[in-house]
C-alpha cells in the first residue's frame, strides 16, 4: 500500500521540490549568508532605509484600504445574492465570476481609460461642472486601490456567498418571530455565522492585494509597491540580492498576515 | 427566503456596475476609428481588431501563450492526478501535510515565484527559457488541478472500483475504465481552470521572457506602456470573448459551486 501510494505523489512531489521548493528555500536562505558567515545586514539595510519602508507602508496601506472596502461592498452584496431564488442567484453568481476569471492586465487597462487625464471621470466632472481642471488620479496609490478592489471585490463576493447561503433561513426567520427588527436579525444572526467567510475572504483580498503585481504595474505608475519594487530590483537594476530579500519579507508578511487571521477564526470558533 | 430590501437591490445593483462597467467600456471603446483610446468612441470601425493579426508579436505571443498552457496543462495532469488520487483514496501518515505541498504553489506570492524561478531554473539550471516558462505556468496549474480533481473523487464511490478489482481487472485497467471515465467532467473543469490560470498569468511570465519569447499578457503589458491605441481594447475583448466561452463550459460541466467554496 505504501509503495503505491509513493509512486503516485514522487513525480509531482519531484517535480515541485526541484522546481518550487528548492528554489524558495535557497533563496531565502541565500539572504542570511554573506562571506559564509550568518548576517542580518540585508534585513537591516532595508528597514533602516526610509525609501523602502515608504514603499512598504504604501503597500501596506493599499492592502488594507482595499480589503476594508471590499468588506463593505461586498458583504451587503453577497447577503442580497444568498437571499435571491436559484436563478438570480446563479446569474449574479457567473456575473461576479466572470470578471475573476477575467484577464488582470485587461481589467486593469481598463481603469486606465476610466482615471486617465483625459478619461472617462475627468471628462464627465468637468462636463457637469464639478471641477476646472482634469484630476490627477491615475498613477496614484487611489488608482491602485480602486483597481486591486475591482479585482479582489468578486473573490469576497463569492467566498461569502458559500458560507451565506448555507445559514438556515429558518433562523432568521426565528430571531424575526422573537421581535428582532430586520436588522438586528441581520447583525445578530448573518453576521456572526459569516464570520468564517468573512475571515477568508479577507485573507483572499488582503494577500492578494499585498502580493499583486499586475495592477500597480499599470495603474501605481511611479508610486512603488513591495511587488513592482521586487521586480525592480530583479530585472531593472539586477540587484538579485535585494531582491531576494524582499521577496523573502514579502512571505514573512504573507505567512503571518494567513497565521493571524487563522489563529482569530480559531478564537471565534474553537470547534472549527 | 427571498431578500426584497429596495435599498440593497440597489446597492448591489451599482457594485455590479463598478464591477463590469469597466468591462462594457473597454469592449466599446475598441471600436474607436481614431488612433487614441477613448470613451465613448467617436464612431464604429473594427480596423484595431484587423490590426491585431497584423502586428507579428501580438501573433506569436498568442501561439507561445497557448502552448504553454495547453502543454503544461498536460503536464500538470499527468502529475497532478495520480497524486490527486492517492490523496482521496488511500489513507496514510502525513496526508495533510503533503497535500498542503500540492496545493501550496497558491500560497506562495507569485511575484516571488517567478523570481525564483528565474533564478533557479534559467540561471541554475541552465534550462531554456522557454522550458522554464513552460515548468513555472505547470507549477502554477498543479494545485487547480489537485484541487478540482480531488473535489470531483470526493463524489465518486470508490466501492464501484473495489468490485472491478475484485471481478479480476487490473488495477491501471480499472482505473482507465472505471474510475477516469466517473470524473471526466471534473477533469475537462480543472482543465479549462487551469488553463484561464495559466494563460492570465503574468507574475511568472514576466520574469520568463527573452530574446523572442514572450506571452500575450506581457506583451500587452508592454504594449500600454509605450501606445494607447484601441488595440489592446480589441484584444481584450476577445481574450473576455474566450473567457465568457470558457467559463460556461465550466458551469455546464460542474457549475459555478467551484468558485464559492473554499
Amino acid at each position: 500500500m505504501k509503495k503505491k501510494v509513493l509512486v503516485l505523489l514522487l513525480p509531482g512531489l519531484l517535480f515541485l521540490t526541484a522546481f518550487m521548493l528548492v528554489p524558495i528555500v535557497i533563496t531565502v536562505g541565500s539572504t542570511f549568508v554573506h562571506d559564509g558567515a550568518f548576517t542580518l545586514e540585508g534585513y537591516m539595510h532595508f528597514f533602516g532605509d526610509t525609501f523602502f519602508l515608504k514603499i512598504l507602508f504604501t503597500t501596506l496601506e493599499v492592502s488594507l484600504v482595499t480589503t476594508l472596502m471590499c468588506i463593505v461592498l461586498g458583504f451587503p452584496v453577497a447577503y442580497y445574492i444568498s437571499r435571491r431564488g436559484r436563478r438570480q442567484k446563479s446569474l449574479l453568481l457567473a456575473l461576479a465570476i466572470f470578471p475573476l476569471l477575467t484577464s488582470s492586465v485587461v481589467r486593469s487597462f481598463s481603469w486606465m481609460i476610466i482615471l486617465g487625464k483625459k478619461g472617462l471621470l475627468n471628462n464627465a466632472l468637468i462636463a457637469l461642472g464639478l471641477i476646472k481642471e482634469p484630476m490627477d488620479i491615475l498613477y496614484t496609490p487611489a488608482a491602485m486601490m480602486i483597481g486591486l478592489v475591482h479585482l479582489f471585490l468578486p473573490l469576497i463576493i463569492i467566498t461569502l456567498v458559500g458560507v451565506m447561503e448555507n445559514i438556515d433561513p429558518d433562523l432568521i426567520k426565528a430571531a424575526e418571530s422573537l421581535g428582532a427588527s430586520r436588522f438586528s436579525a441581520f447583525r445578530k444572526v448573518i453576521v456572526p455565522l459569516s464570520v468564517p467567510g468573512l475571515i477568508i475572504g479577507s485573507i483572499l483580498v488582503f494577500v492578494g492585494s499585498l502580493t499583486a503585481y499586475t495592477t500597480p504595474a499599470l495603474l501605481g505608475g511611479k508610486q512603488k509597491v513591495i511587488s513592482t519594487f521586487l521586480y525592480q530590483n530583479a530585472i531593472t537594476l539586477n540587484d538579485w540580492y535585494s531582491a531576494s530579500v524582499i521577496a523573502t519579507i514579502m512571505m514573512a508578511i504573507t505567512f503571518a498576515v494567513i497565521a493571524i487571521m487563522n489563529k482569530i477564526a480559531n478564537t471565534l470558533n474553537p470547534k472549527g | 427566503m427571498q431578500e426584497n430590501n429596495r435599498g440593497l437591490g440597489l446597492f448591489t445593483l451599482l457594485v455590479y456596475l463598478f464591477l463590469l462597467g469597466p468591462l462594457v467600456i473597454i469592449a466599446l471603446s475598441s471600436f474607436e476609428p481614431g488612433t487614441v483610446l477613448k470613451f465613448p468612441p467617436t464612431g464604429f470601425s473594427l480596423r484595431w481588431y484587423q490590426k491585431i493579426f497584423e502586428v507579428e508579436m501580438f501573433m506569436k505571443t498568442f501561439k507561445t501563450s497557448m502552448a504553454v498552457s495547453l502543454l503544461g496543462n498536460l503536464f500538470a495532469l499527468l502529475l497532478g492526478i495520480p497524486a490527486a488520487y492517492a490523496l482521496s483514496r488511500f489513507p496514510f501518515k502525513g496526508k495533510d501535510a503533503l497535500n498542503a505541498v500540492f496545493l501550496s504553489p497558491v500560497l506562495i506570492p507569485g511575484i516571488v515565484l517567478g523570481f525564483t524561478m528565474l533564478k533557479f531554473l534559467i540561471v541554475t539550471y541552465h534550462l531554456p527559457i522557454y522550458t522554464g516558462l513552460l515548468v513555472g505556468h505547470t507549477v502554477v496549474m498543479l494545485p487547480f488541478i489537485i484541487r478540482v480533481v480531488e473535489s470531483s473523487l470526493a463524489n465518486f464511490d470508490f466501492a464501484v472500483e473495489e468490485a472491478a478489482l475484485s471481478l479480476g481487472a487490473g488495477r491501471l485497467q480499472t482505473f482507465f475504465r472505471v474510475v477516469l471515465p466517473n470524473i471526466k467532467s471534473g477533469i475537462i473543469a480543472a482543465v479549462l481552470i487551469a488553463f484561464l490560470e495559466s494563460f492570465n498569468n503574468v507574475d511568472i511570465s514576466v520574469f520568463m521572457t527573452g530574446p523572442g519569447v514572450s506571452t500575450l499578457p506581457i506583451q500587452m503589458l508592454t504594449y500600454v506602456e509605450n501606445y494607447f491605441d484601441p488595440t489592446i481594447a480589441a484584444i481584450s475583448v476577445l481574450l473576455m470573448a474566450l473567457t465568457a466561452v470558457l467559463m460556461f463550459v465550466i458551469e455546464r460541466l460542474m457549475g459555478l459551486s467551484y468558485f464559492t467554496k473554499r
